[in-house]
């Protein structure tokens, strides 16, 4: 990164700053050597009168105050030869504060990098059964991704609840990587892929989408929406609604509504279109810190098995521990 | 000698001369070079850009609503601030703030690299009502903020920066009230935040 400015003050503004100050810190000295060898008779006045009577005796700087001036003069010179300060001179002791911070950088990296590292090595699952990780990815949940997610990782409304095992982009280690290295942007156009529905059809299509998820909804309403969902909806939500998991197309089907359950907001949406927007953090927290959030968000009670996710059944993907757990339990 | 104490103090004129001189020292040598160094006076690399109509737009409302009062936009270069906000800043990425709006209190956090750490539906939500999506949130809510903007002075603001040194074109001046048409307040200030701090992406 080119913006080291060590060396930029050249030419004239180098000399100006050089003469000033040297102007100044031997002017301050020779003030001092005359003030101190100037001779004073005892009882002399300085000749100013105030107030018709009051007269000044011309007394010489007490020794200790002239003393003290002495070495501020001393303390600069000493300052000008170490630090930077004198023009464009860098100072013996080479100091900048680029590399003050440096140094500072490398010295937390020497105390905390190995404990990063340590559980960088190792896979997601095995990191987010470790408590000690569980804590440092809490920390660094809540300095970075509280301020959408909830400092409980519980979601606000039109931020995803990260507990819950519902997934837009998918809830693998793998997966949950990607969304927070490189963000996510789900986009809705308006009216999906029907741009030419009216008010009443787009109110249609909200039936029929809540009709999915058995929401309240008109019945004859939900009749005409079923048969306007192919075409303006299922190129994204798949004709069945329950979405696409590999391409961010949220599930319809599913009790989870992001943007809230009301008609008001899904017309809304449909009308004017949505986007969802997960910013990227891979470049600003590196891969170590990325990896211990991903354990901790894994690890929140959403996360899902690399094996789970197999393709075979996308929604086992988004199924709830609840609604797993039956299921197995009905296998049994 | 003819430069006594006496000389000096019984002119008012030269009294005035010579404080104003010595008051002046500090500035002449911290500020004044400042302004003809080439790591102050031009833009870190290039993705420090002039403001575009809307983003100007913006910044003016954030100057309007005082967000510089709790707000800094300066992350200084220390490991706190650093892993906190990203790259520390340079003066390479204040060139085209005219002024610039470093601020000088944190009761908010810092705002210089806030472009892209939040969604564009995020910064909406959270400056109508931040208690909605930081339910801790001590900042005032802005909630007349998504109102049309009006801003008829655009292109003779971008005029009086060009003459400050920010390299707008007679076609972008001319241009800037278009761009402003149909937009609120609020996507101004969003697209203002969106772009600060772009410039240096990585966190050192």
């Amino acid at each position: 990164m080119n913006f080291n400015n060590t060396g930029d003050l050249v030419g004239f503004w180098n000399l100006y700053v050089i003469i000033i100050v040297a102007v100044s810190i031997i002017g301050c000295a020779v003030f001092l050597w005359m003030q101190g060898s100037a001779k004073h008779k005892p009882g002399e006045v300085t000749g100013h009168v105030w107030d018709e009577t009051l007269e000044e005796y011309s007394n010489p700087l007490p020794s200790w105050w002239r003393w003290m001036f002495y070495i501020t003069v001393v303390f600069a010179l000493a300052y000008l030869a170490l630090y930077p300060g004198l023009g464009s001179n860098t100072g013996s002791f080479g100091w900048t504060m680029r590399g003050q911070y440096d140094a500072e950088m490398a010295a937390a990296e020497a105390q905390y990098g190995p404990k990063f590292n340590q559980f960088l090595k190792q896979d997601v699952m095995t990191v987010a059964a470790n408590q000690e990780a569980r804590d440092m990815g809490g920390r660094l949940f809540q300095t970075y991704c509280s301020q959408c997610h909830g400092g409980d990782a519980g979601g606000a409304p039109s931020f995803p609840n990260l507990k819950d095992g519902d997934w837009l982009w998918g809830g693998t280690p793998e997966q949950i990587k990607e969304t927070i290295t490189g963000g996510r942007m789900g986009i809705m156009t308006p009216k999906g892929t029907k741009p030419d529905m009216d008010a009443e059809q787009v109110r249609d299509v909200v039936h029929y989408v809540r009709s999915l998820s058995g929401l309240t909804a008109d019945s004859a309403r939900v009749q005409r929406g079923a048969e306007l969902f192919p075409q303006a909806c299922a190129a994204c939500h798949q004709v069945d609604g329950k979405g696409l998991q590999a391409a961010g197309y949220p599930n319809l089907t599913d009790k989870v509504w992001l943007h809230g359950s009301a008609e008001s907001k899904q017309i809304e949406i449909v009308t004017n279109g949505m986007q969802n927007q997960m910013p990227a953090f891979g470049e600003f927290l590196g891969e170590a810190k990325v990896h211990l959030l991903t354990a901790y968000v894994w690890g929140l009670g959403g996360g899902v098995k690399p094996e789970a996710a197999a393709p075979a059944e996308p929604a086992a993907a988004e199924a709830t521990p609840a609604t797993a757990e039956a299921a197995s339990a009905e296998q049994k | 000698m003819a430069f006594t104490h006496e000389k000096i103090e019984t002119s008012n004129t030269l009294m005035i001369v010579l404080t104003l001189l010595v008051v002046s020292v500090g500035g002449l040598l911290e500020i004044l070079p400042l302004f003809f160094q080439k790591s102050t006076t031009t833009p870190v690399n290039e993705l420090v850009k002039p403001y575009d109509p809307l983003r100007l737009a913006g910044r003016d409302i954030y100057i309007r609503e005082g967000c510089y009062n709790c707000h800094s936009q300066m992350i200084r270069p220390f490991r706190a601030e650093t892993e906190r906000y990203g790259h520390y800043s340079v003066a390479g990425e204040y060139v085209y703030d005219h002024p610039f709006q470093w601020g000088s209190k944190r009761t908010g956090p810092d705002l210089h690299r806030v472009g892209g750490r939040y969604s564009d539906q995020w910064h909406k939500i959270h400056l109508l009502n931040p208690r909605d999506v930081v339910p801790e949130s001590n900042m005032p809510a802005y909630y007349w903020l998504d109102r049309p903007l009006k801003d008829p002075h655009i292109s003779g603001k971008m005029a009086a920066l060009r003459k400050v040194g920010v390299p707008y074109s007679d076609q972008e001046i001319a241009d800037a009230p278009k761009a402003l048409e149909g937009k609120t307040e609020l996507d101004a200030v969003v697209a203002y935040l969106q772009g600060l701090g772009q410039a240096l992406k990585q966190s050192r």
